[in-house]
Order: structure tokens, then sequence, then C-alpha cells
């Protein structure tokens, strides 16, 4: 559990850290908490290490506009425990709060995690219900793209070499909107088996706005597109939220491995997703 | 000459809730454990293990990893073919040892089996190093699973044998025919108890010295068992023991794991003495869950033969237990231990058991906390219950009309034993009132009324520990005990014992305190080297305060009689006039006292030695323990199953534990704490998993899922005190039985909740996913 040889870098600033990504065979390192465990198991083995920890630029959480924007370096406790989070987009601080234990979150980052782009992280379900953004720069420009875009597929983004995820976009909470995630976790890492994030607003009785993501259940995190069609515009209520969530892994090429079959995450993505719901409802 | 007439009151130590002695240096960092340790020169061992359950080596190729700039050398099978092989305790007749080379000859036998050892100047080089040897290995036919290696014609494990069996044990007792031919009723089930890694917070590791001079070998090793591992490594590498000095230092943790001998220890041994450095060897926690011996591995066949009125006549067993593919120190000898334990509390009148050990190119089983108990308590306990199930009689009641009553004691159980002492109505009594039985179960009717899945798991368990008579043990069950009062009067303690956690250098000192009425702080408790405790059996099967707090109480008996004499003498008094109360001898007749300290800078200046006595004030003594003890308690678990994720909230742990007299209730409780923690893990999430090529599928702390403190419930304990009669002190031992009784209160609470589906069992872990499998499928039919 030794990693390979590694040069080590820390620039205090983003133009330098993009310098040192010129280098093919670079890897940023932000919290470590995924790629230091790759890199002892020796499943990765980069020449050099880019820590952002010292860009002090990268670590911030600010409102501009109706849309709030997160700092790629800021860590999974920042998020859990910021006041503007929990009054203007409170789905992203409770999943926060989700995310493995009391050490990881203090770690790990939001950049990190949505950079990894594992299928069974926490962020990518209640991000995607966000409808967030990345901002993503390069020595030669920055894009901003939406994060069903940015992830590919399981550890798959199209993160280009040398760009770096310099910042997660969401929008303000919608007035009336109430929101809710729902996990069942992979006892051994805290990861979701499945975790189910939902967006909701009623206005008398009927479903105004519902947006439902999930996570850990395909190998990638998704929009739940049928459940939100079924209720779209139809009755607020728990048979209508059952019927729904029935769907919430339909069409999905649904993983089964050591800690849960496809039969079974499949039923706890109808299971959470309902629950989610509901949650969502009683809250609003 | 002290001139108070009356002794001072110290306060008694022995029963008080009294903290570790040991925290301080624990909680600041600043305990020497293992891998803390460095030599002047000291080298790095890193092993290749194979990444195959069973291959042809048909070359490796090394040339690579010595040029690495750094790297000394690099060791091979061949290499050290004048060690001798990891060695195996056990004695059955038909036991089959095959030859358990420290590092893999032209085969390997399971994935993790070792396969050459690179030495570096660091250990980063080392790692590098490692990937730079090339075995050529030749892939060949395997079996992974226990039950396929006994099928005729399975692909054999070793060759040179005629099947995969390793060693057969069979135990009869009473007319078991009969009680079958009597019975009213008989339950069957099939019960699988998965092999657990014991996962030790601080991994094993070796530091290995060799001073050329004295020709003395010095091991640190993460052991409990230092003065068996000097004997075993003394054989091993053909040297006199008094060459070889085996220290414990800190140990973090060993369940069990570090109660064996290890071919990486006898392999830096040998590294040390060829490459005359010293060498570091620290498992990795990869290599821990891969190769340290799994615990438990049984597949369980049980029939149980009872009346109507829920009287147990009798129980049939057939125990399968997956050795892996070598046998290490005490392999054969565990399921021994399940046979022997399988009537639990209850008074069967026969019984019979047969146990295969079969090889599987898996890595080798062996002791893992509880040995042998677990496994017994677990299947005895399910049976129970199913068979209330069957005869509609509350699982509570069909445990009290089977017990011994208090009267009976000792008893003999069906298998042969003589339990020392019991009360099991009494303990089992206390825990139903605190759960509220009868409440609980008009809780479970209401919650059945609506549709919930509420459970009431009991477990009434027993176990044998204070190992051991010596007769019965495989290495001898006694221990030793030394004590030196030095000329200052402070106390140096020296016990054969080697605790890793358990908490003894307090409750030794407890003792010692209170036989020489001094304070605790006065009082060292030195353990873990052989040079400066000159032997012992070491710390495992719960034996610490029972076998090495009885020799310490010996020992402290005739200190005290040794400084009577002096005091006398120097008082100019009979010996039988003095008294000893709170570390001061009194004499009436010449109305004057002296201290312990006064005493000791006597013995040693010798100014007037009493007659027939040697200067001095210490003693050491042995001791041999008539019987095991016989620890109980009952634990009872109230659940509620999410029907829909199959996940299980415990509501409720109760555990009423009687471990004979306690010494310190605060060590009492940490070990029923941590034990129950353990017990749990296995009930609801731990498991190592295997595939069909021998893979080892969760080997990593990611997949394989210890407890952690979010999945604990809220463990209400409290308990009883019934002394045991075979040590001095009544004490039973207290190490495991939390880890013994608490699994099946889990489980029969789970199951107890699933009962309206119809659901009579479920395998542990009994994970969300199990349990919903099981729902689903009641609700499919
Ligand atoms: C014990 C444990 C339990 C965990 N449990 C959970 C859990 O329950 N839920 C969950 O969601 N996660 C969990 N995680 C993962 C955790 O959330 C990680 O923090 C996260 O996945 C990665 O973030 P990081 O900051 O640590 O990134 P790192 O590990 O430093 O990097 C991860 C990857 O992203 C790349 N990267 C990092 N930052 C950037 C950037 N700004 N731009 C471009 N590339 C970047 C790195 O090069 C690397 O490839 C757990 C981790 C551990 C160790």
């Amino acid at each position: 559990m030794i990693p390979a040889s590694f040069d080590y870098s820390a620039p205090e600033t983003l133009s330098e850290a993009l310098q040192l990504l010129g280098d093919e065979e670079a890897k940023v390192l932000a919290g470590g908490q995924s790629l230091i465990p790759m890199l002892k198991l020796r499943l990765a083995q980069p020449a050099r290490l880019v820590d952002l920890d010292r860009i002090p630029d990268l670590n911030f959480i600010a409102e501009d506009n109706g849309t709030i924007r997160i700092g790629a370096m800021t860590t999974h406790h920042q998020v859990e425990s910021s006041d503007l989070l929990a009054e203007k987009c409170p789905l992203l601080a409770k999943t926060a709060g989700h995310i493995g234990d009391v050490q990881v979150r203090n770690r790990g980052t939001i950049g990190g995690s949505v950079a990894h782009a594992d299928p069974a992280a926490d962020y990518p379900a209640a991000l995607l219900a966000l409808e967030a953004q990345v901002k993503l720069v390069s020595a030669s420009g920055e894009r901003v793209v939406a994060l069903d875009e940015f992830l590919v597929d399981a550890l798959t983004t199209s993160l280009e070499d040398g760009e770096i995820l310099t910042e997660v976009h969401v929008p303000v909470e919608q007035e009336g909107v109430a929101t809710a995630y729902r996990t069942l976790i992979q006892p051994a890492s805290g990861f979701a088996i499945v975790g189910a994030a939902v967006r909701l607003g009623v206005s008398n009785g009927n479903v105004s706005f519902v947006r439902v993501a999930l996570t850990g259940v395909g190998p990638n995190p998704y929009r739940a597109s049928a459940v939100e069609e079924a209720l779209e515009g139809g009755p607020a209520n728990a048979e209508a939220f059952a019927a729904a969530a029935a769907h919430a892994a339909e069409g999905v090429d649904v993983l089964s491995d050591i800690h849960a079959s496809a039969a079974y995450r499949a039923s706890l993505a109808a299971v959470q997703t309902r629950r989610a719901l509901e949650d969502a409802a009683g809250s609003a | 000459m002290a001139t108070t007439t009356t002794a001072p009151k110290l306060k008694t130590h022995v029963g008080e809730r009294i903290r570790r002695t040991e925290d301080p240096r624990l909680i600041t960092g600043a305990a020497c454990y293992l891998d803390d340790i460095t030599r002047p020169g000291m080298l790095h061992a890193a092993v290749l293990r194979s990444p195959y359950a069973a291959a042809r080596i048909n070359s490796i190729s090394i040339e690579d990893a010595l040029a690495l700039p750094g790297v000394k050398a690099v060791y091979v099978g061949k290499d050290v073919e004048s060690v001798g092989g990891v060695p195996c305790a056990g004695s059955m007749p038909d036991l089959r040892i095959p030859n358990h080379k420290i590092l893999a000859g032209d085969r390997v036998y399971y994935v993790g089996h070792p396969v050459a050892a690179v030495v570096a100047t660091d250990k980063y080089i080392a790692a590098d190093a490692i990937e730079r040897i090339e075995v050529d290995y030749e892939p060949t036919e395997l079996v992974s699973d226990p039950e396929e290696a006994l099928q005729e014609g399975a692909v054999k494990v070793h060759p040179e044998y005629p099947d995969n069996v390793a060693f057969t044990f069979s135990q009869e007792g009473g007319d078991v025919e009969e009680a079958f031919r009597q019975a009213d009723v008989i339950v069957k089930e099939k019960i699988l108890v998965p092999r657990l890694a014991p996962i030790p917070i601080e991994t094993r590791g070796v530091v290995a010295e060799y001073d050329e001079g004295s020709q003395e070998l010095t091991i640190y090793s993460s052991t409990q068992i230092p003065h068996l591992l000097r004997t075993q490594l003394a054989l091993q590498l053909n040297m006199p023991e008094h060459h070889v000095r085996v220290i414990a230092p800190e140990v973090g943790g060993g369940f069990g794991s570090k109660c064996n001998v290890w071919a990486e220890e006898a392999l830096a041994a040998f590294v040390a003495m060829e490459l005359k450095q010293p060498v570091k060897w620290v498992e990795s926690r990869r290599e821990s869950i891969l190769v340290v011996a799994h615990g438990r591995a049984h597949v369980d066949t049980l029939e149980l033969a009872a009346k109507n009125d829920g009287t147990l006549l009798g129980l049939k067993l057939h125990i399968l237990c997956d050795i892996g593919a070598h046998h290490q120190l005490l392999t054969p000898i565990i399921p021994t231990l399940a046979v022997l334990m399988l009537p639990g509390l209850y008074k069967f009148r026969s019984f019979k058991a047969d146990l295969i050990g079969a090889f599987t190119n898996r890595a080798p089983s062996d002791l893992y906390r509880g040995a042998g108990r677990p496994e017994a308590t677990y299947v005895i306990e399910r049976m129970v219950d199913k068979l209330a199930a069957e005869i509609g009689m509350d699982p509570a009641e069909i445990r009290f009309k089977n017990f011994p009553a208090s009267t009976d004691f000792p008893f003999n159980s069906a298998t042969g034993l003589q339990y020392d002492s019991g009360d099991y109505a009494t303990a089992f009594n206390k825990a139903l009132d605190i759960v509220d039985y009868k409440a609980r179960r008009a809780e479970q009717e209401a919650a059945r009324a609506e549709g919930r899945l509420y459970g009431i798991g009991i477990s009434t368990y027993g176990e044998i520990c204070a190992f051991g008579p010596s007769p019965a043990t495989p290495a001898g069950g006694w221990e030793s005990a030394s004590v030196n009062v030095e000329a200052t009067g402070k106390v140096a303690v020296m016990t054969g014992i080697s605790p890793h956690g358990q908490g003894e250098e307090t409750s030794f000192a407890q003792l010692t305190a209170d036989a020489l009425g001094i304070p605790m702080d006065d009082i060292v408790v030195v353990h873990g080297d052989t040079a400066k405790v000159h032997y012992g059996i070491g710390t495992f099967g719960s034996r610490g305060i029972s076998i090495g707090g009885s020799a310490l109480h010996l020992a402290l008996q005739d200190v005290v009689a040794k400084a009577t004499k002096y005091a006398a003498h120097m008082m100019g008094v009979d010996a039988e006039t003095v008294t000893f109360e709170g570390g001061v001898f009194s004499s009436e007749a010449t109305d004057s006292t002296l201290t312990l300290a006064d005493v000791a800078l006597e013995a040693h200046l010798c100014r007037q030695l009493p007659p027939g006595t040697e200067p001095g004030l210490a003693a050491t003594r042995f001791f041999e323990p008539s019987n095991f003890a016989f620890p109980f308690g009952a634990h009872i678990c109230v659940t509620e199953v999410d029907k829909e994720t199959g996940e299980v909230d415990i509501q409720r742990f109760v555990a009423v534990d009687d471990c004979g007299r306690i010494i310190n209730p605060l060590l009492v409780e940490g070990q029923i704490h941590g034990g129950i923690a353990q017990g749990l893990g296995p009930a609801f999430q731990e498991g190592v998993i295997y595939d069909d090529e021998g893979q080892l599928l969760n080997g990593t702390l990611m997949d394989y899922s210890i407890p952690k403190a979010r999945n604990m419930p809220w463990i209400e304990t409290d308990r009883t005190e019934t002394p045991s009669p075979v040590n001095p002190l009544g004490t039973k031992g207290v190490g495991e039985a939390g880890t013994i009784g608490s699994l099946p209160a889990f489980v029969n609470s789970v199951v107890d909740a699933l009962s309206p589906l119809g659901i009579e069992h479920i395998d542990i872990p009994m994970t969300s996913q199990s349990i919903w499998n099981a729902i689903h499928e009641r609700s499919r039919t």
C-alpha cells in the first residue's frame, strides 16, 4: 500500500497550477480522498501531483444573480455547514452531510468529487437535480458545461488534459420548492448503494415543479425523467409518488456487485425515490 | 521505625472502576508500537504474494529487482529452505500437515501465498522492487469452496494426499439415536458461519536484529505470545532458545490473529542473520485482510430432538470447517472447541458431533475472538429458537426449562465438560426485566397488527475460557508471575501473559496494590519481553486475569509471608503475632509498626537476616488451573426491520454477563462493548467473500465492513457475579463473552421479526440485501 514515486508541487495560484498541468503525466490533487487510495493501490501512477490546496481562490461559496458559485476546493464539511447554502440551496448542504465520515468530509472537496465521477458518489444526485454547471479552466481559456454533459461514464468526464475544474454552479432554490435526499449506504465505504435527490414544488395539491436524480444505481448518476414526467402537473399524493417512483430505474443498466444485486438496487431506487418525494412533500 | 498504632486505611482497588493506567501513553501518542521501532542500519522488507489461488511456479526472475538502487537482497523459496516450516499444534490421529514453508516452493496454494521477499534501504524502494520481480506462474486447477472440496473427484489442494480432508474429529455422549427415537419433534437446519478477517487496527509487523558478538537474535513482533513464539522460532531456526529474545511492544489489537507463529517472523529473523543488519517488515492492510488467518469458516448441519414440552433430548451436528490451504498454529484445534461447547447452557442428554477440516485454495483459517465458541453458541441458539417456534413455545420459556439449576453445579455437560459454577436463570431474568420482556411482546403484537416487522431476539450463552488446564491445551495452560519489592518499596510485577489492549497493567496493579497496601503508582506491570519475564504462555482465550492473575495472587501471598517474617524479626516478635493491613505491619505486643518500604529496605540490606530466610523480597509462582472457567449471560436484542429496504434498526440491546468475580467493572464493560461490536459486525455486515477462482472480493476496508460507531446500538449492560471455584480469585474471563453472546441475539431478533412472513432462517451476515431477498422471495410466492 505504498504509491509509486511521484513529484509534488503545491502552487499558490491557478495559473501556476495550469502551467504545471501542462506536463501530461501530471495529475491534480484535491482532498486526496479518492486519489490517494488509488495511488496506494498503484491503480494510478502519475509522475507529478499538482496540489490545489494552497490556492485560496478555489475555496469559496458566493452568490451571484441567482446563482451560487462554489469553489472546487470547498470541502464537504464547508458545504454541509454553510449558512448561505442552508438557506439558499439546502439540498446541496444536506447531501454533503451524507458523504463518508467526518474525516472524509474535512478533506474531500466538491471539485474532487465531481471530477472523480464515482458512480456512487452522493453529490451528483443533488447536482443533477439542481441542473448544476461546472466551470473548467485551462491555459487557453475557460468553459462552463452542464453537469450531465460533464459526467460521461463511471470515472470518466469530459475534462480535457490540462483543464482544472474551478467552480460548481447551482441555482438559488426557488420559492416554494422543497428538497430531500434519501440513501441506503454501502456499509464499508459509506458510498451510496442508492441515493435519490428530489426537488418538489406543489401548488393547489398538484406538482408544479419536480426534479429527481439518482446516484449509485447505474454506471452514471442520472436525472430520472420518467419519474418527473409521471408527476409533472399531477396530484402530489402518496399514490402518485409511488406510481411515479416505480419508474426510478427505468431504462437504466442497473449495477450489480457484491454489495447489492441489480434487482435489489432497482427496488431501492423506487423505494428511496418515493420516500424522498414524501419527505419533500412533508417538509413543504 | 514508624509509631502510628492504627494502620492508615488505604482505599481498596479490587472491584473499583479504575481508569486504565495504559491510557495516557496510548492517548497522547507516546506508546511505542512495532512500526515506531527503528534500529541502527535498519533495512525494510516487503513480501511478494501470489495473485493465483493455485499455480506452479516455473521460474522467478529477480534481476530487475536487484538492479534497483537501494535493494540489498531478494529471497525466494529455495534461499530459505534451511528455515523450519510454520508450526501447527494440532494432534488428531489423522491430521495431515502439509509442509508449510515460509516462502512458496514450486507451487502456490492461495491468493496471498508469500513467494519472495525484497530487502531494501527503505520501504518505498522495497515496494517498488516487489513490482520488478517476474514470476512465471502456471495456473492450475483449484477448489475454493469447502463443500466442493469434499466432493468425489474434487481438485486436490495438495496433490500428495488422496483427498482434501485435513483432519476429522468425532465426539458422542449419551444415546443419541435413542433420543431421536423418543423425540416428539426434530428440527433441522444448515447454517453457514462465514470467514471473518480479524482486522486488528495495528496490522502485523516484525523487526529482527542479530548481534554477532553475543549471537543473540532479538525479534520485536506484534504478538500475543512472545514466549511461545520464542520457543517456536528457536526450533525453526535451529538455535538455542536462550539466544532468542522476543519483545512484544505495544500491540494494537490482536483478536487471536497474533496468537500465532507466522512465516514472516522467521523470515525476518533469517534475513537479519543473513545480512547482519536489522530488518523491519510491516504488513499492509490489504495483506492483513488477505492472509491473516480468517476465523469461523464453518458449514454446519444440525438436527435437534426434543419433546413437545420443550425438553431438549439430543443433538446431531456435522461441522465442515474450511481450513484453507495450510494450517496455522491452532487451525485444527479451534473447531473442536465448537464441538465441546455445542450444548450451550442446556441439559442435553445426548449428542453426536462429526467435524471435518477441508483443505481449500484459500488463506488459512484459525482463531478469531471467541474461537469456536461463537460458532457453537450461534448454532445452538438458532436451533433452540427454531424449536421454540416449531412447538409454539416462548423462546424465553424453553430456555428456562432446559437450564441446569444453580444447585446443579459443578454441572457435567453432554460433551463431558464440567461447568464450574453458574446461575443461568438469575442472569436471564435480569436481562428480561431490563428489557421488560412482557411489554416488548405486547409491543410486538401491536406492531404486527400494523404489519410492521418487530422482533425480539434472545441469546443465553455460555462459554469456556481461562485456558486452561495444561493437559487440555496444546502448549501449556499455566501462567507465571514474579513480584519484586524493590529496596525503595516500589514493586515490579512480571507476568507471562502478554496484554494487547485488555488493560491488565491496570487490573494486575489493582491486585498488587490491595495485597501489598501500596498505591498503584508505586507498581509497574512488566510483560511482553522474554528477557524480562522468564516464561509465560500469553494472552488469548480470556485467560489473563484468571490464570495470570492467579499466579500473581500466589506470588503476592508469598511476598507478604516473607515480609511478615522480616517485620516480625525487626520488631522482635513472633511472625504469627504480626498483622499486615494497608501496607503496614503491626505488632500489638510491642505497639510498633513498620511499612512495606521499611521491610523491603531491610530485606535488601540484610543487616539482620531472620533465621532460615534468604535475602531479597521477591517471589515467583506458577499457577495451573484445575479446570476451565465457564462464563455465561443473556443478551436480548429488539429490532425493527424495514420491509422495503431490508434495513434493521436495533432498538434495544441488553447484555447481562457473568464473568465471575470482577476486578475492575470499567475494564469488564469495555471488553463487553468491544466484544458485542465484534459479534454484531458478522451478524449484519462482515464476512470475507471469495469467488470460484479463490480471489478475495472484499479485500479492502472500503469493501470489507467492520462495525462502525454509527452501526452500534446503545448497549445496556448489567451483570451477575458468580465466582469460579477453579482459581483463587474467583474470576472467569470476559475477553470474548460479548462476541460470543451477541450475534445470536441479533439473528434471532431479525428472524423473529420476519417470522410472520414464514421466514425461519437467514444466513449471516444478514445484510439489508439478504433480508430483502428473503422478504422478496416470500412476497412473490
Ligand atoms: C472512507 C471514505 C468514504 C467515502 N465515502 C463517500 C461517500 O459516502 N459519498 C461520496 O460521495 N464520496 C465518498 N468518498 C469520496 C470522497 O467524497 C472524495 O472526497 C471525493 O470523491 C474526491 O474528492 P477529493 O477532493 O478528495 O479529490 P481527490 O481524491 O484529490 O481527487 C479525485 C480525482 O479528481 C481529480 N481532481 C480533483 N480535483 C480536481 C479539480 N479541481 N479539477 C480537475 N480534477 C480534479 C484528481 O486528479 C483525481 O483524479 C469517500 C472517501 C473515503 C476515503
